[in-house]
């Protein structure tokens, strides 16, 4: 069936509480249409995989402001891979150029810097869920 | 891009029955997607599966719904039930978007639960069409109970006593929830009803309001048709005071259904009502195909101009339809 | 509402205060030459009744603000080397910022606190830690300030202790702890305990301070987070003295006199890029506060009405895109601070948009505001924009649609304010009104209507990316896992033991303070994460409802 919208799930990794990136683009995302499992704060890799496979997600989008993605951002694709997962992951929040690369590198599917329009955020995450039709 | 050719909905169902988490969320999106692939799922469930119990929660926005639902998943937990949680959010009806933001409360106690997020998807109600479907797929998969979460958009919530085997009301205090809830009839669906918060002011008197306005619903006849005074129970969500009491008053509601034919009946009107919504969506899904024709725009384009009555135009289009194959909507 | 000072009165208070006021050896004249009066236009003047205009009759003339600026990173020998070298410069008041696991109230050995020791801030977990980070500078010469707010009074109890072990008394401590909760669950988010309980805290900290520490600031009143989550500027306004109110009448129930506390509370305001909406916002906060103290609270003591306060610029409104233009934004939003007549003020370094500030953006930021002190003029007369038409109705209107948002609080509050933002809280309010803002102005510079330099328009030149950013060292966590595995290794556990119990006996009875058992807890080297999940135990702790 087409016409399945994505599901999204959205989650800050780690103690810093900026949720202010996380929720513009939740609505964001909401307002292009897609179906987004909010779960804001402080939350762990693991935790996220967990919800990630019961909510049958089409991609996962993480925010981080804190300096850690190098730790977390990989760590979330090993989460995911932990399970079987094959979910598209996401970075958004203050991410160096170079640390981009490091994380692609380390199987994230898009990176989105601090300066990312809305149009660049929903094609970002367009591109890399794809609801698939099994 | 050649996605790994997926498993099919039996195979799926095989591997989901032996415990396979990925297999029932695989599922349930299947399901909610609606089409033939939602109609062969239906069909590999047995017809009338008498087993589980589905708690519906509702109850006006911010009630407490979802921090109350965390709860009884580690109640369920310490009991060794395995819960799961249908959790329903609105989609946006511009947009068809939606922010589902109920799981952060439960997943907490959720260890070992299996818990989903649904939007409407157009639904009216505070329910999601695929849940009644879900619902039955879950409880046959073994979770017990299966609890759904319906979206407190304030609105009268009365598809969920159709869904639900038990239907928990929560209210809380001096807001005014329980006269809301029980001019917009809410009172008359629920079967335990809860006054949440009872860690602020005001709990005793929510209390008794409740209590006076289901002495009159006993002088009105409607306990009578309800079977059953509904329990009223006290909790404090953020503590979990109360809640064992709550999962006592939805067990012991299920277990007095069952030893009458009360179960029986609800999930014959329930089904009752899944088919008129069913028929509901199959009927507009032929009218939006039927006016995306050529001749139904031409149709469209007469009335809209003011040269064909609406009425005569209906006439045209119905014709136009002729009997159909019956489709999931 | 009494009536305000007559003009006659006014002045000749006015004129007095100014003569009592010791003045900066500088000459008060325009660059021409031109002798310039303290202050032009009638009542009310500065340092008078409703202190619209400033909190002092002679504002900068007598002293510039105190320009202040952040260190913390590392383990607490980097910070204190990095303290030792900004006092031997001169400085004589210390920040300290935390790294996020000490905010939160988690040991560095928490596993949720991989990747984050010692990365923006300095990690704490033991009693062994500050003293580390203090160790050889006399804390009772120094005012030091303490961003920290879940875990306040553990971090304040460490401070105390490590103050009195080095013999330094805690009265003769001076600073300022931030200690704002409020505000964390309606927008920085740092929070453990559920809003009630953690206001308890505070109301403990400030009865504390005031009986035993008459030079410590309890609370810093802090508008700034919540703009940085996304507010306007009347919301910042708004929310912010609604949280001031609250702990007021939070202390009032607690049983202290207004005038016994309120001359300690200090505010911390934002300075976004609406220059002159910023300036009004801080003319309107003081006059706000003035006269609800004098008229609502009864506050006497004309130090109670101040509204004393330090201005950041705006994280927020700093871009990745060509980041060398933010020092002119850091520069126009901090000439609105001091137009608005901020006490204390830290400008941001250019590239934190993009990672920790470098050692250069720093030094740059320091120098935007040593421009605005000694070269541009605006020091020598107070408040030089009062009496614009202008800027006095936007002072008013901000003033105006402050209060219907603590109209639609005492509403919510059955009369009381603190209740209205308790339930503000539990309902989503504030943090469903500030994701509204932030998203109308997300939509508006989306779809062009709002104008940002170098990001949705007078993009030439975006593509030079600046890769010159602080980077915190790995080693850093190891290092201070290992210090804290030899402090838990080298303590007495039964002590420890007996220390936290008596923690979690005194947070179950409202009645006691919780100081003196945290004060014994630390000294017995209990860490951070042993006493917050001890009160947690007690007190609860929040989650909180989902407002996209
Ligand atoms: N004091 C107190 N607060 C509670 C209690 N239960 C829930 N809350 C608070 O009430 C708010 C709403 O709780 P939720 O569980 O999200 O309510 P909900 O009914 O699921 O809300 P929606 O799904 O948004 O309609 C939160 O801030 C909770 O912390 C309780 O028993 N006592
Ligand atoms: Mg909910």
């Amino acid at each position: 069936m087409t016409g399945a919208p994505p599901r999204i799930v959205l989650a800050k990794l780690g103690f810093d509480g900026h949720d202010r990136g996380l929720k513009i683009v939740a609505r964001i995302l909401r307002d292009a249409g897609m179906e987004v499992v909010y779960l804001g704060l402080r939350q762990t890799p693991e935790g996220v995989a967990a919800v990630a496979e019961q909510e049958d997600a089409d991609a996962v989008g993480i925010s981080m402001h804190n300096a850690s993605h190098l730790t977390l951002g990989p760590a979330m694709v090993e989460a995911l891979r932990a399970l079987g997962l094959a979910t598209p992951v996401v970075v958004g929040g203050i991410v160096p150029a170079d640390d981009a690369e490091t994380l692609r590198a380390a199987g994230v599917a898009a990176v989105l810097g601090p300066g990312a329009s809305a149009p660049e955020v929903v094609a970002a995450v367009r591109r890399v869920a794809v609801p698939d039709d099994g | 891009m050649s996605p790994s050719p997926s498993p099919g909905p039996a195979a799926l169902l095989r591997v989901a029955r032996g415990g396979d988490r990925r297999a029932v969320a695989r599922l349930i999106t299947l399901v909610e997607r609606g089409g033939d692939t939602a109609l062969e799922i239906a069909g590999l469930l047995p017809a009338a599966d008498d087993a589980g119990h589905v708690i519906g929660i509702t109850g006006a926005p911010g009630a407490g719904k979802s921090s109350l639902t965390g709860r009884l998943l580690a109640c369920l937990a310490d009991a060794g039930r395995t819960p799961a949680v249908l959790a329903v959010d609105p989609s946006s009806p511009l947009t068809g978007g939606a922010i589902l933001g109920d799981r952060v409360r439960m997943d907490g106690f959720a260890a070992g639960a299996f818990v989903r997020s649904m939007a409407t998807r157009g639904q009216q109600g505070g329910l999601a069409f695929a849940v009644p479907a879900t619902t039955r797929l879950l409880a046959h998969l073994g979770f017990d109970p299966v609890i759904v979460e319906t979206t407190g958009v304030g609105q009268v919530e009365v598809d969920i006593a159709s869904a639900a085997d038990t239907t928990v009301l929560v209210t809380s205090p001096g807001w005014g929830d329980a006269v809301q809830a029980n001019k917009a009839g809410l009172l008359e669906l629920a079967d335990v009803l809860v006054v949440n918060k009872a860690d602020r002011p005001g709990a005793r008197d929510a209390r008794r309001d409740l209590e006076l306005m289901l002495d009159l619903g006993h002088i009105s006849g409607l306990e009578a048709r309800a079977g059953r005074r509904p329990e009223i129970v006290l909790t404090v969500a953020t503590t979990g005071d109360g809640v064992p009491e709550l999962l006592a008053a939805a067990d012991a509601h299920r277990a007095s259904l069952a030893a009458g034919d009360g179960l029986v009946a609800r999930r014959r009107r329930g089904r009752r009502l899944e088919l008129a919504a069913t028929l509901e969506r199959s009927l507009r899904a032929l009218v939006d195909t039927a006016m995306d024709t050529p001749a139904g725009r031409r149709v469209l384009a007469d009335v809209e101009a003011g040269t064909m009555s609406p009425a005569d135009a209906c006439a045209v289009l119905l014709a136009g339809m002729g009997p159909q194959p019956p489709r999931g909507a | 509402m009494a009536p305000e000072a007559d003009e006659g009165t006014d002045t000749r208070a006015w004129r007095e205060a100014y003569r009592r006021a010791p003045l900066r050896e500088v000459p008060f004249e325009t660059m021409s030459g031109v002798p310039l009066e303290p202050v032009y236009g009638g009542s009310p003047l500065p340092g008078r009744f409703p202190y619209t205009r400033g909190v002092h009759a002679s504002m900068y003339r007598s002293r510039l603000w105190t320009m202040r600026m952040f260190a913390g990173f590392g383990g607490a020998a980097d910070t204190n080397l990095r303290f030792r070298e900004l006092l031997a410069a001169g400085g004589t008041g210390l920040s300290t910022a935390f790294d996020m696991p000490t905010l939160m109230g988690a040991d560095s050995d928490d596993p949720r606190s991989r990747g984050e020791v010692g990365r923006a801030g300095v990690a704490v977990d033991t009693l062994a830690d500050v003293e580390e980070l203090y160790a050889g500078i006399d804390l009772g010469s120094v005012s030091t300030s303490m961003t920290v707010n879940g875990p306040a009074p553990v971090l304040f109890a460490m401070y105390i202790a490590a103050a009195e072990r080095s013999g330094v008394a805690r009265a003769d401590l001076s600073g300022t702890i931030q200690n704002d909760i409020l505000k964390e669950y309606q927008a920085q988010k740092e929070f453990i305990f559920p809003p009630r309980e953690s206001v308890r805290l505070v109301t403990d900290m400030i009865a504390f301070t005031t009986a035993q520490m008459p030079r410590w600031n309890p609370v810093s009143i802090s508008g700034y987070h919540i703009r940085e989550a996304g507010s306007t500027a009347v919301q910042e306004l708004a929310f912010t003295l609604a949280n001031g109110f609250a702990y007021v009448e939070a202390e009032i129930a607690a049983g202290l006199e207004v005038d016994a506390f309120a001359p300690r509370l200090s505010f911390f305001f934002n300075c976004h890029n609406d220059f002159f909406e910023e300036i009004c916002k801080l003319r309107a906060a003081r006059r706000i506060w003035a006269r609800w103290m004098r008229d609502r609270y009864g506050a006497a003591d004309e130090r109670s009405l101040l509204c004393r306060f330090h201005t950041q610029t705006a994280g927020v409104s700093l871009t990745a895109a060509q980041p060398e233009v933010n020092i002119a934004r850091v520069a126009i939003q901090a000439l609105a601070a001091v137009l608005g007549g901020t006490q204390s003020l830290h400008t941001d370094a250019f590239d934190e948009a993009l990672a920790l500030p470098t050692d250069r953006a720093a030094r740059i930021a320091l120098r935007t505001q040593q421009v605005i002190a000694h070269e541009t003029g605006v020091t020598n007369v107070a408040d030089p924009l009062g009496g614009s038409d202008y800027v006095e109705w936007l002072t008013d209107e901000l003033e105006r649609l402050a209060g219907e948002v603590f109209d639609h609080l005492l509403e919510l509050g059955g009369g009381s304010i603190l209740e209205g933002v308790y339930a503000g809280i539990e309902d989503g309010y504030f943090v469903g009104e500030i994701a509204d803002a932030a998203y109308r102005f997300e939509r508006e510079v989306n779809a062009g209507r709002r104008i940002i330099v170098g990001v949705n328009a007078f993009t030439e030149g975006n593509d030079e990316q600046v890769r010159d950013t602080l980077r915190i060292d790995p080693e850093v966590e190891r290092c201070q896992l290992a210090r804290l595995a030899a402090v838990r290794s080298a303590r007495d556990g039964a002590a420890v033991e007996r220390c936290l119990r008596e923690v979690g006996a005194c947070a179950a009875d409202p009645a006691r303070n919780i100081m003196p058992p945290l004060i014994d807890a630390v000294t017995a080297l209990a860490t951070e994460g042993e006493i917050v999940a001890t009160l947690a135990a007690v007190l609860g702790t929040h989650v909180e409802r989902i407002v996209v």
